[in-house]
Parts: C-alpha cells; sequence; structure tokens
C-alpha cells in the first residue's frame, strides 16, 4: 500500500531532467489517512475489550451477589439462586427497623467522613504543596514524620485514647468517648498522611516551569498556586478526597471503640451489630441491604467526581 | 532558566552585605515551608504522637489488684512492669493451634499477619498492574470499567467481609460454584485463603486506580518513539512504563503494605474474633485491650509497630528511595558539602521560590 503510493508517480517524473517530488493522488491521501488496523491490531483489540469484560466481572460479580440477596425474601437470606426469586424490598424496609437504629448510623457516617475529608484536605494541599515545591532544611524529617504516621497502626491508639476519653488521665478531664470529636481527630492519624502523601506525589508531577511562567508573568508565589497549579491539580485533589472520604467512611476499628454507644455508631458498626429477628440466625438479607444502602452514596460519589478526574487527566494540560 | 539566575545573583551581590545563610538553597522558604507545613505537624503531633507515648508508657506498666485490709474493698492500681509485658511470650506462653501447629499466640498472629501482607500485596500489585494497563490501552468504556473498578475499593471493608461471608458460607455459592463443601469461615486453613481472596478483590482496584493515574500522565509520543526505535511492547513496558509509574506505583503498594500488615475489620468480619488461623496482631492487641489488659495490648501494638517500621524502611531503601529522599533534600546536602569545601568562591543563591532546576 505504501510501496504504491510511492512508486506509482516516479515513472512519470523520471523522464524529465529535474525530479519534482512524488505526487499522491486526493484518492491515495484519503486512502492512507483511514487508520489501518492489521490483524495483529485487531487481536490486541479484542484482548483489550475481552480484559475490560473480565475486570469488570472481577470487580461487580461478588457486588452483584450482595445486591441479589438483598433482593431476596428475608426468610431465603442463605439462597444461591442466582437471581431473587420473588424479588423483595423487606430487608430493606428491615434494615430501617427502629432496632437496627440505621438512619442515625447513616448521618453519623456523613458527619465523620465529610469532617474529616475538609479537614484533611484544608491542611494536605498547602503542606503538600510545600512539601513538593519548597526547599527547606528539615524536609527529610518532615517526610519521615509523615510517613510514620501512615505506618501507624490504629490499634496502639486503643489503649491511651480509651483512657484519655473516659478521664483516667488527670490532664485530659474530659469525657470524649461518644462525640463526634472522638470519632473525627482520631481518624485525622490515618487519614492526613493518606492525603499529604497523594498530593505530595501529584504536585511533584506538575512541571515547575508552569509556576515559573506564571511568575514571569508577573504572578506573585501565592498566585501561581491558586491560577495555575490548583486548577491543574484539581483532578488529583479529587482523587485524593475520594481516597480519604472512603478511608474514613470504611473505618471500623475507631468508630468500634469510641462510638460504642447506639447512637453514636456510624454506618459500619451499626452493620456489624445487626441482628435477625429470632437473634440466632445470621440475618444476611438485612445485612446485604445495609451493605447496598451504605455502598450507593460512595458510588454516586465516586461517579460525580469521575468525570472530573477522566477530562482533568487525559485533557492533561501539563504534557 | 539557571543563567539568569546566576546574573541575578551576581548582580545583586556588590550591592548587599553578605548575609549568610544557613541553607544555601532555600532562600527564605524555610519560613514559608514552616508556615504551610505546621498545621499538619501540630495536628500529626497531637493526634498521633501524644497517644504514641502514652501507649510506650503502657507498655512498661501493669495492673495488680490490692485488697485493702480496712475495708475489704478490691483497688487497682498500677506497677512498673519493666519488660515483663513483652517477655511474657517466653516466660509465661499462650500456645495456641494455628496454621502451622501449636505456638504461642503472638507468635502465630505475627506469622499470620507477615503471610497475609506477602500474599495480598503481591497478588494485589500483580491484577492491579494489569487493570491498570488494560484500562490505559481501551479506545472506550474507559468511564465504565473505572465505575465498575472503583466499586469493590468503595464497599466498606466490614460490608465486604459481611458479603463474603456469605459466599462463603457453607451452604454458599462458593462451595456450590467449586462443588466442594469447604468449611471456609470455620477455624483453617480454608479461612486464611477467605480473607486472602476477599482482600485481593477489594484492594487490587485500588492499586489498578493510582497506577492508571500514573499511567495517564505518560504521553503517547514517548511509546511512539520506542516504537520507532524498534522496541516491542514488553519492552516498552519496562524501560518506559513501569520506571514512569513508578512513583504512583510505589506508592500505592506501599500504603496496601502498611495497611495490610494491621489488618483487623476484614478478619473480624469475615470469621469472627479468635478463630486462630487467621489472627492478626491487630486483634490480637484488640482483644488484649479490650478485656482491659492494657500492659501486654499496649506491648503487642508496639511490636507491631515496630515491624511495620521495619518494613516500611526495607521498603523505601530497597524498593523506592525516592518516596522520602526526594532530589531537592539531597541537593540541598550536596550544596552545604560544597559550599564547605570552597568557602572562597560564594556561590551563586537561586531566588526563585520554584527553583526545579538542580545544581
Amino acid at each position: 500500500m505504501n510501496d504504491e503510493a510511492m512508486t506509482a508517480p516516479t515513472p512519470a517524473s523520471s523522464p524529465g531532467p529535474d525530479v519534482s517530488p512524488p505526487r499522491t493522488s486526493p484518492e491515495e491521501v484519503a486512502r492512507l489517512s483511514q487508520p489501518r488496523r492489521s490483524a495483529k491490531e485487531w487481536i490486541g483489540i479484542i484482548a483489550v475489550a475481552i480484559g475490560m469484560i473480565v475486570i469488570v466481572v472481577y470487580c461487580l460479580l461478588p457486588f452483584y451477589w450482595m445486591v441479589v440477596s438483598s433482593l431476596r425474601l428475608p426468610s431465603m437470606g442463605r439462597s444461591t439462586d442466582f437471581l431473587p426469586r420473588p424479588v423483595s424490598f423487606e430487608n430493606f424496609a428491615g434494615v430501617f427497623s427502629a432496632q437496627n437504629n440505621f438512619g442515625r448510623a447513616l448521618l453519623n457516617s456523613v458527619i465523620v467522613s465529610t469532617a474529616t475529608t475538609l479537614l484533611t484536605l484544608v491542611l494536605g494541599i498547602i503542606a503538600s504543596y510545600a512539601l513538593a515545591r519548597l526547599r527547606f532544611a528539615l524536609k527529610g524529617l518532615v517526610l519521615a514524620v509523615i510517613i510514620s504516621t501512615s505506618m501507624f497502626p490504629g490499634v496502639i491508639m486503643l489503649v491511651p485514647l480509651l483512657k484519655m476519653f473516659t478521664g483516667r488521665y488527670v490532664w485530659f478531664p474530659f469525657d470524649w468517648l461518644n462525640t463526634y470529636q472522638a470519632l473525627i481527630l482520631p481518624s485525622l492519624s490515618f487519614a492526613l498522611p493518606l492525603c499529604v502523601w497523594n498530593l505530595t506525589a501529584f504536585f511533584r508531577q506538575l512541571p515547575v516551569e508552569l509556576e515559573q511562567a506564571a511568575m514571569v508573568d508577573g504572578c506573585t508565589p501565592g498566585q501561581a498556586f491558586r491560577k495555575v497549579i490548583l486548577p491543574l491539580a484539581a483532578p488529583g485533589v479529587f482523587t485524593t478526597a475520594i481516597i480519604t472520604f472512603i478511608a474514613v467512611w470504611n473505618e471500623f476499628m475507631i468508630a468500634l471503640t469510641f462510638g460504642s454507644a447506639t447512637e453514636m455508631n456510624t454506618a459500619t458498626v451499626a452493620i456489624s451489630k445487626f441482628t435477625g429477628v429470632t437473634g440466632f440466625d445470621t440475618p444476611y438479607g438485612t445485612i446485604m441491604a445495609a451493605g447496598v444502602i451504605v455502598t450507593v452514596p460512595l458510588v454516586i460519589v465516586v461517579l460525580i467526581f469521575q468525570r472530573r478526574i477522566v477530562a482533568g487527566l487525559t485533557a492533561g494540560g501539563v504534557k | 532558566m539557571s543563567d539568569t539566575d546566576i546574573r541575578q545573583s551576581g548582580n545583586a551581590d556588590p550591592a548587599r552585605p553578605a548575609k549568610r545563610k544557613k541553607n544555601a538553597l532555600s532562600d527564605g522558604q524555610g519560613r514559608l515551608a514552616a508556615i504551610l507545613l505546621s498545621p499538619t505537624m501540630v495536628v500529626i503531633v497531637v493526634i498521633v504522637g501524644i497517644p504514641l507515648l502514652l501507649s510506650l508508657r503502657e507498655a512498661f506498666f501493669g495492673v495488680r489488684e490490692q485488697t485493702n485490709p480496712d475495708t475489704g474493698r478490691i483497688s487497682k492500681y498500677e506497677y512498673f512492669a519493666g519488660l515483663d509485658n513483652f517477655t511474657r511470650i517466653f516466660s509465661n506462653p499462650t500456645p495456641v493451634i494455628g496454621n502451622f501447629g501449636q505456638m504461642d499466640r503472638l507468635v502465630n498472629s505475627f506469622i499470620n499477619t507477615s503471610l497475609f501482607t506477602i500474599i495480598c500485596v503481591g497478588l494485589e500489585t500483580v491484577i492491579g498492574v494489569a487493570m491498570a494497563l488494560i484500562m490505559a490501552k481501551a479506545f472506550r468504556g474507559r468511564a465504565f470499567v473505572r465505575a465498575g473498578i472503583l466499586v469493590p475499593w468503595a464497599v466498606p471493608t466490614i460490608v465486604s467481609a459481611m458479603m463474603w461471608n456469605l459466599i462463603f458460607n457453607e451452604a454458599g455459592v462458593m462451595n456450590k460454584v467449586i462443588g466442594q463443601h469447604i468449611l471456609w469461615t470455620a477455624d483453617g486453613l480454608p479461612l486464611f485463603w477467605a480473607v486472602v481472596i476477599a482482600d485481593v478483590w477489594k484492594t487490587a482496584p485500588f492499586i489498578g486506580l493510582l497506577t492508571l493515574a500514573g499511567l495517564q500522565t505518560i504521553p503517547a509520543e514517548v511509546y511512539e518513539a520506542a516504537k520507532v526505535d524498534g522496541a516491542n511492547a514488553w519492552q516498552s513496558f519496562l524501560r518506559i512504563t513501569l520506571p514512569m509509574v513508578k512513583p504512583a506505583l510505589v506508592v500505592a503498594v506501599l500504603f496496601r503494605t502498611l495497611d495490610t500488615m494491621r489488618m483487623f475489620d476484614l478478619v473480624v468480619g469475615l470469621g469472627g474474633f479468635g478463630k486462630y488461623s487467621a489472627e492478626t496482631m491487630s486483634i490480637f492487641a484488640y482483644l488484649e485491650a479490650t478485656q482491659g489488659r492494657y500492659g501486654p495490648a499496649a506491648a503487642y501494638a508496639i511490636i507491631l509497630f515496630l515491624f511495620i517500621v521495619l518494613v516500611s524502611f526495607l521498603f523505601v531503601k530497597f524498593l523506592g528511595a525516592d518516596v522520602i529522599n526526594d532530589e531537592e533534600t539531597a541537593a540541598i546536602r550536596a550544596q552545604r558539602k560544597r559550599r564547605k569545601a570552597g568557602r572562597a568562591t560564594r556561590s551563586p543563591v537561586r531566588r526563585t521560590i520554584t527553583s526545579g532546576d538542580l545544581p
């Protein structure tokens, strides 16, 4: 194909004394500009498509099982049919029955996760910008402290914080057990390093020339950060916000320990405490329905941010 | 860029009296950095530093009960126990039967934690990178698949544990599909593997997501150039994709490793407390704490912490030195050394806030 295009005009121009460049006819240009896919490329495309399907099935099949199980009759919790027969929403009604106190638990989860995410983002954006861009003497130490914080196993905090919040230390005369601050503040211990670390990696990927150009054009460093870096970093910030929010939303041990009173349970703790009507049989249907309810807000959040992530990352702006 | 810097500083130097700066490269950035970083550092010290110190203190104390001879009431008092909480493994072992026969409960939980970490993180990394590569290659449907990939990761761990508990129920769908009657959720090796499967399902997409974000910052031209130079797919994966995606991937894998080492809620939701074949150190320490044995609980938590510190150190040292030792820190050190060596010639001072090009 290519050869034809190249060689065809050559005989025509060969008799002349000066060799003019080979010309291709408009039809040939049109033909060449069309993407041509060899058999090998087709195999690649099909392989990728199969891979995509495998990924989706891998990710969604267990989740599908949860949804299906939530749609069964409460008495058919452990059925292995792949479709619920008959479809029933009784489990969803059961989730919000008074004994489970699930509505309040959802509200608690929203309050704790949102507050923690906003706090970490405000602190994390400025801190990670400093870590990614500025030069200062103790940077190595600061990075080490932050990464050590993220290593921190949450179980270490249980003993001291439990003693602290129940007023066993003289210097901490507050009874904080079963308060929002007792859920939010310990959550910062894992959310903040996660946020700072992700954002620092992201800020480092943005070329420094962007700010330099902005400052050559007369921006102050602060303006360069606000008007150039922040808009470009938006995808990274949103990714980080999602990761942080979900990490806090999914937290179990802190919520179980410091929010043990029923009215301060978060959704995850409430689900783990679900009991059946009889008290002996695990109410799988109700638990699965609650799981679906807890996951739906996250999926909505993810879908809202998804567009911005895709737009931001693929448009790039920083090629 | 660096030319103009040198010229500017050359012009400015004679006019200004020589003012020694502690850090040649920082040029006033130290104060700004302190302002920007101090809120985060204060929070970290208060939220993490103080509990850590208190926990260290608790680890060296024990509780004894004392009967008051006059009133006959029992009162508890704390005493300094020294290393007793740590040496309990030798002096007063609690034998349990785990996956590898009878051993001390702490040793058993330590082995379980290590094995979970190695197996889960290894599988997750491979699957996650594969997912990211497939998604990056796709022409269409990427948004759809990414929404799907986010589902396992968005499901709370305790919910996913309950979900897998149902799937792995002895009358559940897993046994139906493979046609076996394995008691997955009872104490035994199947429970260990059930936890591995559930963990990999939930967190491989996390690695895939972060890797994909890194992949998409690689310009297509780099691949085209490599293709022109005759690189095959495997070569461009090894020489372009992996190095360029490494910063994002290392962070993701590091966080996954640390997270798996403190695994708690997945095992609790899937198997429940007290199943020695899947008991991790976090669970053991949690049980000790909730049963009022604060000293041993703090001691075990600190052992876990030291284990995590060690693994992270090895990780950073051998897998991604640039995670902590970022190049600017190294540059500052090198610059200082150079200054010390040749004090006679003053090195040019950079004065842009963002001078990224290194000496």
